[in-house]
């Protein structure tokens, strides 16, 4: 049986969440395999909601913003961007590799990248297998 | 005398400054030794594990345990002093959530070995021994304790009823616990930290504090920093902004950034996920702005390579307790 991954997607109201909402209208095709909570930015992803999606399960998250310059709050994505950086060192650290927790950024008229974006996470967790930590 | 309630201490894996902390109460022991037959702590009486095991169960008022469990012995002394106690307290950040010791689960146990007994440059050890909990000699055989997978807080061993934090605790906060103990009113719920504030260090520290637009992360030995202004501000990673306060501020005050000692503030789970919480809170965004996608990501990354290990830095007191370091070792 293939492996299906639980993936845990953070994704901006504004932006991100609309463009989930254009691929849905469109009738784009795209795995089922993350579970979107919607936030009103992606600057408000704490660093613990990640490490708490690990801890419940989540073999990857996903944390989607406004492009540069789009954001509704002004610099909330520049912030998300930031920590997501810092956290990816400190993942490695434990041994878990970036491609599990990706930050990326679709705009509320991108459904296509919305749906590409998810299959290539899921993909890349899938490849990864399971997330078990020595 | 025998009626006075039993007090003891207890070391696990640690370094000794828990006890020293206990005695620089100063004057005040003498109140500890006039409430409490102080009857057991390795670092400073004679008392051994036999008479601890020969002691009817729960027959030790309060026991201060420090340390964190690194090995099989440090384990089985968790659990009959657990057995042993009314009040169990994990004393210390190594007790409470791993302190420095816990570092060592952020590699395999094989590695460990390998770093403490064959590659330090300070070891002589052509024959590369390594310890083993059963080592055969002429005489018969020699044991060690074993060492654990994994170092574990107490509370990940045992059932805990309070934690003081602190590495070590402040002795007016020992005494502040003495004193709440010792007075006969109800104690606070099970599991509570005593010992400490609820909220940060930011709170007792005096230093002023403005808008944050960190351009640079610097370290301790990179400059001098002004007396008066924020250590963060000034680019040091000071964790004071995630740490529980209750110290008085003490690294602040002398110029040094806080390592966070204190662990976690109430209702933090995760003092590292926290901190980087925080320095995307205070990272100057506006060098951001005009950057393209890539751009962002490799000036932070240049923003945050001046602090080489994060893990150290971000959990330097609470790897044991950390998200990630429960999900080692667990298979799905």
């Amino acid at each position: 049986m293939t492996f299906e991954p639980k993936i845990v997607g953070f994704l901006c109201n504004w932006c991100s969440y609309a463009g989930a909402d254009k691929a849905g209208a469109s009738q784009m095709q795209y795995p089922p395999n993350v579970n979107v909570i919607r936030v009103m930015c992606s600057g408000r992803v704490d660093p613990q909601l990640v490490l708490k999606s690990f801890k419940a399960g989540a073999d990857g998250v996903l944390i989607l913003a406004c492009h540069p310059k789009d954001c509704h709050y002004k610099e909330g994505n520049y912030r998300a961007a930031s920590r997501n950086r810092v956290l990816l060192q400190l993942l490695q650290q434990f041994g878990i590799p970036e491609e599990r927790c990706r930050f990326d950024y679709v705009s509320a008229g991108e459904g296509e990248r919305f749906s590409k974006v998810i299959g290539e996470t899921v993909e890349a967790v899938r490849a990864l297998g399971p997330l078990e930590l020595q | 005398m025998g009626a006075k309630p039993k007090l003891s201490m207890y070391w696990a894996a640690s370094c000794g400054g828990c006890e020293i902390a206990l005695v620089n109460l100063n004057e005040k022991i003498l109140a500890v030794d006039a409430a409490f037959d102080f009857m057991f702590c390795p670092c400073l009486l004679d008392t051994k594990k036999k008479d601890i095991e020969a002691l009817p169960d729960g027959d030790i008022a309060i026991t201060l345990f420090n340390g964190s469990l690194r090995t099989e012995e440090n384990r089985e002394m968790a659990h009959l002093m657990r057995k042993k106690s009314k009040i169990l307290i994990a004393f210390g950040s190594c007790s409470s959530a791993g302190c420095v010791t816990a570092l060592g689960n952020l590699s395999p146990k094989g590695e460990n070995f390998k770093t403490i007994y064959l590659d330090s440059p300070s070891v002589d050890n052509p024959k590369g021994i390594i310890p083993t909990p059963h080592t055969t000699v002429p005489e018969g055989v020699l044991e060690l304790p074993a060492y654990l997978d994994r170092v574990k807080s107490l509370a990940q061993e045992v059932d805990v009823d309070y934690f003081i934090p602190g590495c070590p605790p402040e002795p007016h906060q020992i005494w502040s616990v003495i004193q709440a103990v010792t007075s006969g009113k109800p104690l606070p719920p099970k599991g509570s930290v005593l010992g400490g504030g609820t909220s940060s260090v930011c709170e007792e520290c005096s230093r002023t504090r403005g808008d944050k637009k960190i351009k640079e992360l610097r370290r301790t030995f990179d400059f001098k920093p002004e007396p008066d202004l924020c250590l963060l501000e000034q680019g040091l990673i000071c964790m004071g902004i995630a740490t529980r306060n209750g110290c008085g501020a003490l690294c602040p005050k002398v110029n040094m950034p806080c390592t966070g000692c204190y662990g976690p503030p109430e209702g933090v789970e995760d003092q590292g996920a926290k901190m980087i919480g925080a320095l995307g809170s205070i990272v100057d965004v506006e060098g951001l702005k005009e950057l393209k996608e890539e751009e962002i990501n490799t000036k932070v990354d240049e923003w945050i390579r001046s602090i080489p290990d994060l893990a150290g830095t971000f959990y330097k007191y609470t790897l044991a307790e950390s998200l990630l370091n429960q999900l080692k070792g667990r298979k799905k």
